[in-house]
């Protein structure tokens, strides 16, 4: 450990290090390495099972190569499927960057007001995806619901939330906002905190307004901040299983059948697996490129925003 | 100079009226944003106290009871499901700290050939669909005995926990200089004493706090113990589905139902402020 504690500075030649201090951080990772590895099997083991018609229902299984990938790409469903993933990953995500932002903007004066509620803004963070459809379904009940009671004082009677077509993915873009927005706005407050004074101040002394300080000082410099949220939140909202199955299982009708929720039914209510997995390599294939844009994109503009 | 004077105060007295406004809209702003995220809550703790009559004609005002506590609590086995959880959490993040730490250690102190490489592939894992990597575990785990089993399980979460632990100590290993470690070994003292009486002191309130964030996400994990569990484990989430699926009268079991699962999180989300950002962005925001 001690002696390659020295292997940290800049130039050093692999050669010259004994083998067996070369090869010990390997040693040190390994078990850890080996863990999740044993994981990364199924990957392989994913792509392998797409090519036959493996099936729960079915006692043997056969090659039928691309089969299971054609029939896919010509199945409206999947269509359906990757519409609603990507319609429900834009509304929420575009939603919790907005409110993160505005209210950590809002919670940039350090009051004891601000800073108390910065503590129990946290709390929905930790809630878990079914306890929260748990909560917001004792929030909306049509029979003991508090929003039911509110919307009754202004004339609406019996909202329908998740049960309807055109208010479950309102329901779910909800709730999942009201779980996740925390999570921006703790970013975005971390990067309010680590903001330099001086732009600040001589912008103010030259008489810049509110508007334009934000515009060109404030907002760039946060974007990396806003950038790491919304890698990690358009991940998470173009994968969401939790909340959509906990809360009407994809329904009403197909509704909020996003890729996940195709891939699940397909394989557990029908047992096909090798059916659902074209589906789920897809969602894999495009949150791997989304994600390598993203992290690019932002170690830029930390770049920028560095003044390099 | 006089009329200059009174520009002057006209001025400070409009910033000042617009500085009031201001922090009236902004106060009026976040008390908007609190009642949102936190009315849930708070309507949680008012329906768990509630009698099932009360649920239906009173809002806000009613006699309190512990009756719906007393049902879910030692009527069913909601309980039972909270200790396996905690068994399958804890133990997910036992296993993760002894294997992610010392490679959290060596990612941050040695160089090697495609360090990033591996430390971006260990990240990646957080990326990946859950569904996806789910099915191959569930066909390959039914066939070696690991279905329904507390092993499998902790194996499973590792996904959930090992990245981000190692990414978040990784930062906190990065932290303490190098010097610190040569000058311990000079005086004499073994690698393990320096990396147990030296790094993981300084290390703690890190380790702590990334461990306590990947207990919350593995307390919360849902797909993996959905397909991954059957009779023998449940977890809290997956128990929580019965009181969803059930057209239930029971309002008020359903409010304890969702304040005993998620109490213990807000416990430790208090106890690790001072990291949460720091944990919640493995490691890229430092708070």
């Amino acid at each position: 450990m001690g002696e390659t504690g020295a292997a940290k500075s800049a130039e050093i030649d692999y050669n010259e290090i004994p083998s067996n201090v070369r090869r010990r951080p390997y040693y040190i990772i390994a078990p850890g390495l080996l863990i999740l590895i044993g994981i990364l099997i199924p990957f392989v083991v994913a792509i392998f099972l797409s090519l036959t018609n493996y099936s729960f229902r079915l006692p043997t299984w056969r090659f039928i190569w691309f089969r299971n990938w054609t029939d896919a790409f010509k199945d409206p469903s999947f269509y359906h499927a990757v519409w609603v993933t990507l319609r429900y990953a834009f509304y929420a995500t575009l939603t919790q960057l907005v409110l993160g932002v505005a209210v950590a903007l809002l919670l940039r004066k350090d009051t004891f007001y601000s800073r108390v509620l910065k503590v129990l803004f946290t709390f929905p963070l930790m809630v878990a995806p079914a306890i929260a459809v748990l909560i917001w379904q004792l929030m909306t009940s049509n029979s003991v619901g508090v929003l039911e009671k509110l919307l009754n004082f202004f004339g609406v009677v019996n909202f329908p939330w998740a049960s309807s077509h055109g208010t479950a993915m309102f329901t779910a873009v909800l709730i999942d906002t009201w779980v996740n927005t925390p999570f921006i706005l703790l970013l975005v407050l971390a990067g309010i905190q680590s903001l330099p004074k001086s732009p600040f101040e001589a912008a103010q002394v030259d008489g810049a307004s509110a508007w334009f300080i934000f515009r060109t000082l404030t907002f760039p410099m946060l974007k990396p901040f806003i950038y790491i949220g919304l890698l990690f939140r358009l991940m998470a909202a173009l994968q969401e299983f939790g909340i959509i199955f906990a809360l009407s299982k994809g329904g009403p009708g197909d509704t909020l059948m996003n890729i996940s929720l195709t891939g699940y039914i397909t394989s557990y209510q029908f047992g096909r697996v090798g059916k659902a997995l074209p589906y789920l390599l897809v969602l894999w294939a495009l949150c791997y490129v989304v994600a390598g844009v993203l992290v690019k994109r932002q170690r830029k503009l930390a770049k920028l925003a560095q003044g390099y | 100079m006089h009329t200059q004077m009174e520009w002057k105060e006209t001025s400070v007295r409009k910033s000042q009226a617009l500085s009031a406004v201001a922090s009236l809209a902004r106060n009026l702003g976040l008390t908007l944003y609190a009642l949102f995220a936190l009315f849930p809550l708070v309507w949680m703790v008012i329906c768990s106290l509630k009698t099932d009559a009360e649920m239906y004609n009173t809002v806000f005002r009613f006699t309190p009871t512990l009756s719906n506590y007393n049902a879910v609590l030692l009527g069913t086995d909601y309980f039972n499901a909270f200790f396996q959880n905690l068994i399958v959490a804890g133990g997910a993040v036992v296993l993760t700290i002894v294997a992610g730490v010392p490679a959290a250690y060596a990612l941050a102190r040695y160089d090697f050939k495609k360090k990033e490489d591996l430390a971006f592939q260990i990240l990646s894992f957080k990326f990946a669909p859950e569904i996806l990597v789910i099915l191959p575990i569930f066909t390959i785990f039914q066939k070696i005995g690991l279905y329904d089993t507390y092993f499998g399980l902790i194996w499973v979460y590792q996904l959930i926990t090992m990245p981000l632990v190692i990414w978040v100590v990784r930062g906190y290993f990065e932290e303490i200089s190098v010097e610190i470690e040569q000058a311990a070994q000079l005086d004499g003292y073994k690698w393990f004493d320096v990396f147990f009486k030296i790094l993981v002191p300084l290390i703690k309130p890190g380790l702590v706090a990334s461990a306590l964030l990947a207990f919350i996400f593995a307390w919360n994990s849902f797909t993996f113990p959905l397909v991954l569990s059957g009779f023998k484990i449940q977890t809290m989430t997956i128990t929580s589905l019965r009181y969803i699926a059930s057209d239930t009268v029971h309002y008020g079991q359903v409010a304890v139902a969702a304040l005993v699962a998620v109490s213990p999180e807000i416990l430790a989300c208090l106890f690790i402020q001072k990291h949460l950002v720091r944990g919640l962005s493995f490691g890229a925001v430092k708070g």
